[in-house]
């Protein structure tokens, strides 16, 4: 049951770009089309989750055992973008039509905060678990409610910006402004779901 | 000695990271709850991206091209390592306030952006001029968001209470505050820009 209220907590309440302010560049920048928003939000679901699975195990197995943590900060962008690379190389082998449809994202991936984020999250265990135990199928768990997410807010801020193009705006509030202004008010209609896994928690108990 | 001055105006005015440039959204966002706070986190991406700008320019000869970016992001990261340790050091409780926003320094894009567009291709005084320039560009305006923010969110400047309680308007220290606030002064700089 903790599951579903990382899942809840994490796509709904504790959104990672519009409450964490994680991965703000691609939410920004590659949300003017629903399909290259979609395409951006399953590349991210794939690098977070693996990369999570690395450097928890890094750190974990590592890091720590070593006593050489504060080697962490490099250590994790050095696998960040060891595998994004990896896994571009893989998919073009095995799937040229995922490749076609997910490529041109991916070296735009290594420097997404919202993985070094969520990586150093998990392994620190100072992510919001709702009383799992805290393992590397938690962190899992948790990389992958944050990663829809990150999907669910680009797609729904891509299709508001599709109806922004034929609206007429007045000339210093065009591009980036009325971007951020519309991001403000989806962020303001997100804080509506304060409190529901806190509700669900009590109503499952 | 002119073509330095303007290198650093340059970064501060022209070339603002955050208001012309738009970039390091994420910490410019995140952080800025109040002014200290913004100006905590715009130093702190100063130190960084003043050191890596340096080394990156005296090292520009013995990095081959096509290890480039992995080459620098590796010296980014050790200099926010080292800034980590001086943070826990020094100044504890700001540390703990910027929290995840100081290793994330790694991946701000106007470090690596200042370090291929400008360090790679400068001698040391000048990228020094510039990560100078950057950095207090963005110091500026995470002081000035945090200001504006902190003023309407909680009534205070510095921390220091001004207005009463009643006059805040809690949701500019709040996540949608920090896109509306943003949203309003890249405006308000485009309007300036556009006379």
């Amino acid at each position: 049951m903790a599951y579903l209220l990382i899942f809840i907590s994490a796509i709904f309440v504790n959104n990672i770009v519009l409450s964490q302010f994680l991965g703000i560049c691609p939410f920004l920048g590659v949300s003017k089309k629903i399909s290259t928003a979609l395409g951006m939000g399953v590349a991210v679901a794939f690098v977070l989750v693996i990369s999570v699975i690395a450097t928890y195990t890094l750190q974990h197995y590592v890091l720590i055992p070593l006593h050489v943590e504060f080697l962490q900060t490099i250590c994790f962008i050095l696998v960040i973008a060891g595998l994004v690379q990896m896994i571009e190389i893989v998919i073009k082998k095995i799937s040229p039509v995922l490749y076609q449809a997910l490529g041109i994202f991916l070296p735009l991936i290594t420097t997404n905060c919202c993985v070094l984020g969520v990586s150093l999250l998990v392994a620190n265990g100072t992510y919001q678990a709702q009383g799992a135990e805290l393992n590397l199928l938690t962190g899992v768990v948790y990389a992958f409610a944050t990663a829809i997410g990150f999907a669910l807010a680009l797609v729904i801020f891509a299709g508001i910006r599709e109806r922004l193009q034929s609206v007429d705006i007045p000339k210093n509030m065009r591009g980036m402004a009325i971007a951020l202004i519309t991001a403000g008010l989806l962020a303001m209609a997100f804080m509506g779901f304060n409190g529901v896994d806190a509700g669900i928690a009590a109503l499952i108990k | 000695m002119n073509k330095y001055i303007k290198i650093f105006t340059d970064g501060v005015i022209n070339n603002n990271p955050t208001f012309v440039l738009l970039l390091g959204m994420c910490p410019t966002l995140a952080t800025t709850t109040s002014a200290l706070n913004g100006l905590g986190m715009g130093l702190a991406t100063m130190f960084v991206l003043i050191f890596s700008n340096v080394f990156i320019s005296l090292l520009k000869n013995l990095i081959p091209d096509g290890v480039r970016i992995p080459c620098y992001i590796v010296l980014i990261a050790t200099f926010v390592t080292v800034l980590q340790m001086l943070m826990q050091a020094y100044v504890p409780a700001l540390y703990e306030t910027l929290g995840l926003f100081i290793p994330l320094i790694v991946v701000n894009c106007i470090i690596l952006g200042r370090a291929e567009a400008f360090a790679a291709k400068n001698n040391p005084f000048a990228s020094f001029m510039d990560g100078l320039g950057t950095g207090l560009g963005f110091t500026l305006a995470l002081t000035l968001l945090g200001f504006i923010r902190e003023l309407l969110g909680k009534g205070s400047v510095l921390g220091h209470v001004i207005l009463p309680g009643q006059t805040n308007i809690l949701v500019f220290v709040l996540a949608p505050g920090a896109f509306i606030t943003l949203g309003l002064l890249i405006a308000v700089v485009n309007s300036v820009r556009n006379k």
